[in-house]
Formats: structure tokens, sequence, C-alpha cells
């Protein structure tokens, strides 16, 4: 069976550079072949490290659970130790990522646009050139297509009265409360996915 | 600079396409010298992945920005990691001259 497909990761801040290269007179003279830190490792490198968010705060703003912000996070730190040892490069590419660019909204010619250069501020709509540009942050919110990529396919239950909310990753479900019950909420969960746990349960 | 415009026909007239993947054709307007390209879209009839088969497409052509109806969810990390802005244009009686007027500015 293929294993279960990652998540799309978010991220906000792309790094500045490709990568990385040692320095020296014996830079080189070991193992070439680059380490390929992924984009999700580097970001959250850079929440927790740089940012110093804690893996809870940053498994939210990167749209993944704790736990799986917390391998990421561990694989990076492996990543770069490996390559500080044993004098390699460091490319940073690839990995299952997804970029956060802002959305702008033209008053004029009504349409919806993003920015690309994160350190230009957009000042004229790339279409019809007016100044009458708005950030159209609550718009993107509401889009069916961006509730996808913050929320999972499953909801937290109330046991009590059957009040549902949809799940959010990073957020665990007895962690909610009901708001009419008080009480914590928990996993609805998809029968194949009750069985799932079941059978994983049994063998340990 | 060159700008990718989904379009249902392939003369000045045709309306906008609302959908980027699954368009008849994309116009290539080179907004410097003037020069217009229709090009059909090879992706338009594939079963699955129309969308990142027509990112390939349009980006062959070194355009700069993109606009079309609405962007499918595959597509925008393609696109942002490729630098190509989208410019999602909602009004569907649009012609593509008027995009073309609007560009001009």
């Amino acid at each position: 069976m293929s294993p279960r497909s990652k998540r799309l990761r978010k991220v906000i801040n792309p790094p500045l550079v490709k990568g990385f290269k040692p320095y020296g007179p014996d830079a080189g003279k070991g193992i070439t072949e680059a380490v390929n830190l992924h984009f999700e490792e580097y970001e959250a490198l850079r929440l927790c490290d740089y940012d110093k968010y804690n893996h809870h705060e940053a498994s939210g703003i990167m749209g993944v659970s704790r736990p799986t912000f917390t391998r990421i996070y561990s694989s990076a730190r492996q990543k770069i130790a490996l390559a500080f040892v044993e004098g390699r490069q460091i490319s940073i590419e690839g990995g299952k990522v997804y970029f956060d660019s802002d959305w702008y909204h033209c008053i004029n010619c009504k349409c919806f646009f993003n920015n690309i250069e994160k350190d230009q501020k957009v000042e004229y709509c790339p279409l019809c050139g007016s100044n009458k540009v708005i950030e159209a942050e609550s718009e993107v919110e509401s889009s069916p297509e961006e509730i996808r990529e913050d929320e999972c396919a499953d909801f937290c239950v109330c046991p009590q009265c059957g009040y549902e909310q949809p799940h959010h990753h990073g957020r665990p479900c007895s962690h909610q409360f009901c708001p009419s019950c008080n009480v914590h909420l928990k996993r609805k969960a998809r029968p194949n996915f009750q069985q799932f746990r079941h059978g994983k349960g049994k063998k340990h | 600079m060159k700008v990718a415009i989904t379009s249902t026909g392939n003369s000045h007239d045709s309306l906008i396409d609302p959908r980027f993947g699954r368009c008849a054709y994309f116009v290539i307007y080179d907004t410097e010298s003037k020069v217009i390209a229709f090009i059909p879209n090879k992706a338009r009839d594939a079963e699955e992945g129309a969308g990142p088969q027509a990112v390939q497409q349009v980006a062959s052509h070194e355009v700069k920005k993109i606009v079309s109806g609405e962007f499918g969810i595959k597509i925008k990390p393609l696109l942002d990691s490729l630098k190509i802005q989208m410019i999602v244009v909602k009004d569907p009686d649009k012609r593509i001259m008027d995009i073309m007027e609007m560009l001009d500015h």
C-alpha cells in the first residue's frame, strides 16, 4: 500500500539564498554531494530558532500537526548537522510546500491578484494600472480553496449533544469545548479511520 | 513583458475563459512589441492534472502574468515557485480585447 500522502506545508518566507557552501582550503575535499534541505525544513527552523515560536505555535502557522512539525524540525537539524560535520554543501529546494502570497483586490477593474515580489509594496493594479488597490485578506479566507488548505476533512464532535465543528490540524479535539455542554470534544473520525486505529492498537 | 490570458476562442472578440487548466486557448500577449499569439490548450481534455500541464505549457513561453477567471488548487504553489503572477478576473463578459486594453493602461 502506498504511504499516506503528505499535507501541503505552508511556507511564509522562502529562503533568500538557494543554499550554502563550505569554504577554506579543505572545502570540497570530502563528500561533494550536497545535502538537500527541503523548504518545509528551512521554514520549521526559521519559525522555531529564528522567530522563537514553540513547536505548537509553529505547527499551526505551517498548517500541520504538532508531531509532524517536530519530525520536520528534527529532520532539518539532522541534515544541517550532517552538512556541518562532513563539510558538505546545503541546497535548499523541494519538499511538499505551498508559498503563502498575499492577495490584493483592485477596486477599479474588480480583479484579484497576488504579490510575487514580497519585498516590494503593491501600489498599482497589474491589470488596469490604477492605484485603488486594497488587501483582500477577508476574501481569500472565505474562498473554498483556502478553507480546504487549513481544514481537515474530519470533525470534532461533542460526545453529549452531538455538536460538530471542523477539525483543524495542530489543534487537538480534546482542547476544544462544546459551546452548549462545555465538555471536551472528541474526534468524529470516518469509519475506516477508526478501523485503522483499532487494528493498529491490537498489534501492540 | 509577456502576459497569458485564457480564452474561449481564437479571436479578439472571444470571451475570457473562466477556467485556467481547461480553457480552450491561451493568448500570449507581449505588452512591449504588441505581438499576440493564440495557442490551443493541449491539456484541455486531459483526464486529470490539466492545471499543472497547462502551467508547463504557459511557462514555456516565459510569461510573467496569467489572467484567468479562476485557478485550481494545484496551480498556486506551482506558479508561486515559478514567480508568475495570477490575476483573477471574475467578470465572465470581458473580451480578450478589453483585457489587452486594460493591460496597455
